[in-house]
C-alpha cells in the first residue's frame, strides 16, 4: 500500500513540476520580443551589415537588465546579399510568417528598403530602419521610423555651404543606384541655391571592378571641386584610393561629399591621401561629446583598439535604444499602433551623435549636421568638426510636401 | 587635356587591366585546352593569390615582392595538391559533373575565406615606393599601374620562352594539341597535367595578388569575376596562349574606353563585344594550329 501511494505522489509531484516547467517555458517564450534583422552580411559590402550586428549586441548586451522582468528581446538576422529588394521583401515575409517576429529592424540600401516598407503597410509590423538613407522609406508606410539619416539631410547643406563658400562650379561622381541618385538631387539643389553650376556628372555602375577611367575623366576636366558619393564604407575606400593614385587633389579639385566618403569605420584604410577632404555627415568619432566618448570607449573595450565604429555602427546603436526603450514602454506586448504611438515620439540624449529626435510628422530623424574635414589627431586619421548646422529636419520632405 | 593624351590614359589603364586578367586567365585557357575540363573554379586560386599577398603584407609585414612570390608558390601548391586529389577524379565525366563540381568547389572556398577572414574586402596598401605619380613623356601614369605593366611582361615573357623552349612546353603543346599522339610518344600526361595544373594556379595566385588593387580580394572574388576570366579564355581561343593575350588587351581596353566615354554602358558592353566576336569568330582570336 505504502508504495503505491508513493508511485502516486511522485506521479503527481512530476506531473505538477512538469506543469510548472511548460508554464514557464510557454511563459518565457510569450515575453521573448523578436526582432527580424534584415541587412548585408555577405559579399563586398558585408561590412554594413557586420558593424550593425555588433552595435546591437554591444547595446542589448549593456542595457539588457533595464528591460521588464522576464521580458528578453530576441534578435533573428537574414542577409539580403545587396541592394536587392526582391531579396529583402522575401526575408521579411519569411520573417514574419515562419519567425513570427514582432519587429522588423536594420535594412542596408535604399531599395531594399523601399521594397520592406511597402511590405510593412500590409502587415502592420513596427520597423525601424538604422541601415540605410532613404528620405521615402518613411513616408511609404505608417510603420516605418528612422534611426539613420537622409542622404538629403547631408548633400543639401553640404550643396548650400559649398556655393557660399567659394565654389561656382564643380563635377560630381556617385553611385548609380537610387541613393546616388537621391544623393545627387540634394547636392544639386543646395548647390544651385547658392549660385553654384554642376560642370558634369558621372555616375559609376555599382558592379564596377576598376574606378580609375572615371576619376580620369574628371582629373580631365579639371573643375574646382568635386562631389562625391559612394556606396557603403568599402566602396568609399575604393573611390578615395583610386581618386589619390590619381592626384586629383594634389591636381588643385577639391573633394567633397557627405561624410559616408569618409565613414570611420574604414577611414584609417584609406591613407594619408584623404587629409583636407571636407564632409557633412550627423556623427562624426572625433566629435567631443561625452555620450561619444563612452560609446566608443565600450566599443573598443569589447571589440578591439584597432576596430572603429562609423556611421552605420551609431545608427544601429541608436536603433537598438529606440527598440529596448519601445520593448520597456510596451512592458512586452509590442501591440502595432501603440509601439508606432511611442517610436515616432521616441526622443535621446545619449546618442553619441549628439541630440536625437524622431519627427512625429514624419517619423524620420531629426539631428545636427557637422561639417568635417579630415586631419591626423594623435598619429591617426580623424573626421574633425568644424562646424554645426543644428537639428536639420529632412530637407526632401520639406520640399515635398 | 588634349584628346592625345586622354586617349594615352585610357590605354595605359586598359593594358594594366588587361594584363593582371591575362596573368591569371592564362592557366585556366592552357588546363582547359589541355585537360578539357570546364573549370569554372579557377576564379578560386587567383582569390587565394590575394589573400596570401595581403595577409603576408598586413598580418606579418613582410615585404611586398617576398608577399607575391609566396602568394605563387603557395597557390602553385594548393592546385597541385586539388588537382591530385579531386580534379582528375573528374577527367573524362561529363561537362555537367565538371561544372557542378568547380560551382561546388567555388562555395567552399568562399565558405572557408569567410570564416578566417570575414566577409570584408582586404585592404591592399601597395608600398611607398609604388604609389604616386610618375611622368613618362609628357604623360602622367599611376606609378602602381606602370609597375604592374612592366613586371606582367617579364613574367609574361618567362612564361612564353618556357613554353617555347623548354622540354616541359614542348611535352605540354604536344598533349594540347593530341594527348594520344603524345602518350603514346612517351610523354607521363597524369603528371604533366598535374605539373601544369600548378603553373596555371600559380600564375593566377600571382595575379591575384598583383591585381588585389583592381580586383579587390573578398569572398565573393570567384563568382565576382569567373565571367571576366571566362571572356579572355573563350576569345582568345582554348588552349592558345597568345589568343587570351590579345583577347585580355582588347577586354581590358574596350572596357576601360567604355567607362570614360559611356559610363553607363559600363557593364552591358563587354557581353556585346564577346557576342560580335563569337559571331564572326566562334573559335576565338587565335586558332590553335593543329597537327
Amino acid at each position: 500500500m505504502a508504495k503505491h501511494s508513493v508511485n502516486r505522489s511522485a506521479r503527481a509531484v512530476t506531473a505538477l513540476l512538469g506543469g510548472l516547467f511548460v508554464m514557464g517555458a510557454a511563459h518565457a517564450q510569450a515575453q521573448a520580443v523578436k526582432v527580424g534583422f534584415i541587412a548585408t552580411l555577405t559579399g563586398g559590402q558585408a561590412g554594413l551589415g557586420e558593424t550593425m550586428q555588433k552595435a546591437t549586441n554591444l547595446y542589448i548586451k549593456l542595457h539588457k537588465d533595464e528591460l521588464p522582468a522576464g521580458v528578453t528581446i530576441e534578435t533573428l538576422w537574414r542577409d539580403d546579399t545587396g541592394p536587392n529588394p526582391d531579396q529583402a521583401k522575401r526575408l521579411a515575409q519569411e520573417l514574419i510568417v515562419r519567425d513570427h517576429v514582432q519587429m522588423l529592424a536594420g535594412i542596408n540600401w535604399t531599395p531594399n528598403a523601399m521594397a520592406v516598407a511597402a511590405f510593412t503597410k500590409q502587415a502592420k509590423i513596427p520597423t525601424v530602419m538604422s541601415g540605410n538613407g532613404a528620405p521615402a522609406a518613411t513616408r511609404e508606410s505608417p510603420y516605418v521610423i528612422k534611426t539613420s539619416f537622409t542622404v538629403w539631410q547631408a548633400c543639401y547643406p553640404l550643396g548650400q555651404w559649398a556655393g557660399s563658400h567659394g565654389i561656382k562650379q564643380a563635377w560630381t561622381v556617385v553611385a548609380d543606384y537610387a541613393g546616388g541618385t537621391d544623393a545627387y538631387n540634394a547636392f544639386a539643389k543646395g548647390f544651385a541655391e547658392k549660385g553654384g553650376e554642376i560642370g558634369g556628372s558621372i555616375r559609376i555602375p555599382l558592379n564596377t571592378v576598376d574606378f580609375l577611367p572615371f576619376v580620369q575623366r574628371v582629373k580631365d576636366a579639371k573643375p574646382p571641386a568635386v562631389f562625391v558619393f559612394a556606396p557603403g564604407a568599402a566602396a568609399a575606400t575604393a573611390y578615395m584610393k583610386a581618386f589619390d593614385e590619381l592626384g586629383v587633389q594634389a591636381a588643385g579639385i577639391k573633394i567633397i561629399g557627405p561624410g559616408d566618403i569618409t565613414d570611420d569605420m574604414e577611414l584609417q584604410h584609406m591613407g594619408k591621401g584623404v587629409l583636407g577632404i571636407e564632409t557633412a555627415l550627423f556623427y562624426s568619432a572625433a566629435g567631443d561629446r561625452p555620450a561619444n566618448k563612452s560609446f566608443i570607449a565600450a566599443w573598443k573595450k569589447e571589440y578591439g583598439a584597432n576596430d572603429d565604429p562609423g556611421i552605420f555602427s551609431v545608427t544601429a546603436w541608436d536603433e537598438a535604444a529606440a527598440i529596448v526603450d519601445a520593448v520597456k514602454a510596451m512592458h512586452g506586448k509590442m501591440d502595432p499602433d501603440k509601439t508606432m504611438a511611442f517610436l515616432s515620439h521616441w526622443k535621446t540624449a545619449n546618442s553619441p551623435r549628439g541630440p536625437l529626435e524622431i519627427d512625429p510628422e514624419t517619423r524620420d530623424v531629426v539631428h545636427n549636421v557637422y561639417m568635417r574635414k579630415v586631419e591626423m589627431v594623435d598619429g591617426r586619421l580623424a573626421n574633425v568638426e568644424f562646424d554645426t548646422i543644428p537639428m536639420v529636419k529632412d530637407p526632401w520632405k520639406e520640399f515635398n510636401k | 587635356m588634349n584628346d592625345w593624351s586622354v586617349l594615352v590614359g585610357i590605354a595605359f589603364l586598359g593594358v594594366a587591366y588587361g594584363m593582371v586578367l591575362y596573368l591569371i586567365s592564362v592557366g585556366l585557357s592552357v588546363t582547359m585546352g589541355l585537360m578539357g575540363f570546364v573549370n569554372l573554379a579557377h576564379g578560386v586560386f587567383a582569390m587565394a593569390g590575394g589573400y596570401v599577398t595581403v595577409t603576408l603584407m598586413n598580418r606579418y609585414g613582410v615585404p611586398y615582392f617576398a608577399s607575391l612570390a609566396a602568394a605563387a608558390i603557395v597557390v602553385a601548391a594548393l592546385g597541385f595538391v586539388l588537382e591530385r586529389t579531386l580534379y582528375r577524379r573528374l577527367y573524362g565525366t561529363s561537362d555537367f559533373d565538371q561544372v557542378l563540381f568547380s560551382i561546388g568547389l567555388i562555395y567552399v572556398s568562399i565558405a572557408v575565406v569567410q570564416h578566417f577572414w570575414g566577409p570584408l574586402t582586404q585592404p591592399m596598401r601597395a608600398p611607398a615606393y609604388l604609389k604616386g605619380i610618375i611622368t613618362l613623356g609628357g604623360f602622367e601614369f599611376p606609378t602602381y599601374r606602370v609597375f604592374l605593366i612592366g613586371f606582367s611582361i617579364v613574367v609574361i615573357a618567362a612564361l612564353w620562352l618556357t613554353l617555347e623552349r623548354s622540354r616541359f612546353g614542348a611535352q605540354i603543346r604536344a598533349a594540347v594539341d593530341n594527348r594520344r599522339m603524345a602518350q603514346s610518344l612517351g610523354v607521363n600526361t597524369g603528371r604533366l597535367f598535374a605539373q601544369t595544373f600548378a603553373l596555371g594556379s600559380g600564375l593566377a595566385g600571382l595575379g591575384g595578388g598583383l591585381g588585389a588593387d583592381i580586383l579587390v580580394t573578398s569572398p565573393g572574388y570567384p563568382l565576382q569575376y569567373i565571367l571576366y576570366f571566362m571572356i579572355v579564355v573563350i576569345l582568345g581561343g582554348l588552349g592558345t596562349i597568345r589568343g587570351p593575350f590579345l583577347a585580355a588587351l582588347l577586354l581590358g581596353i574596350a572596357d576601360t574606353a567604355c567607362r570614360y566615354f559611356w559610363p553607363q554602358m559600363g557593364a552591358v558592353f563587354i557581353f556585346i563585344l564577346v557576342f560580335f566576336i563569337l559571331f564572326f569568330r566562334p573559335q576565338g582570336l587565335m586558332r590553335r594550329a593543329r597537327a
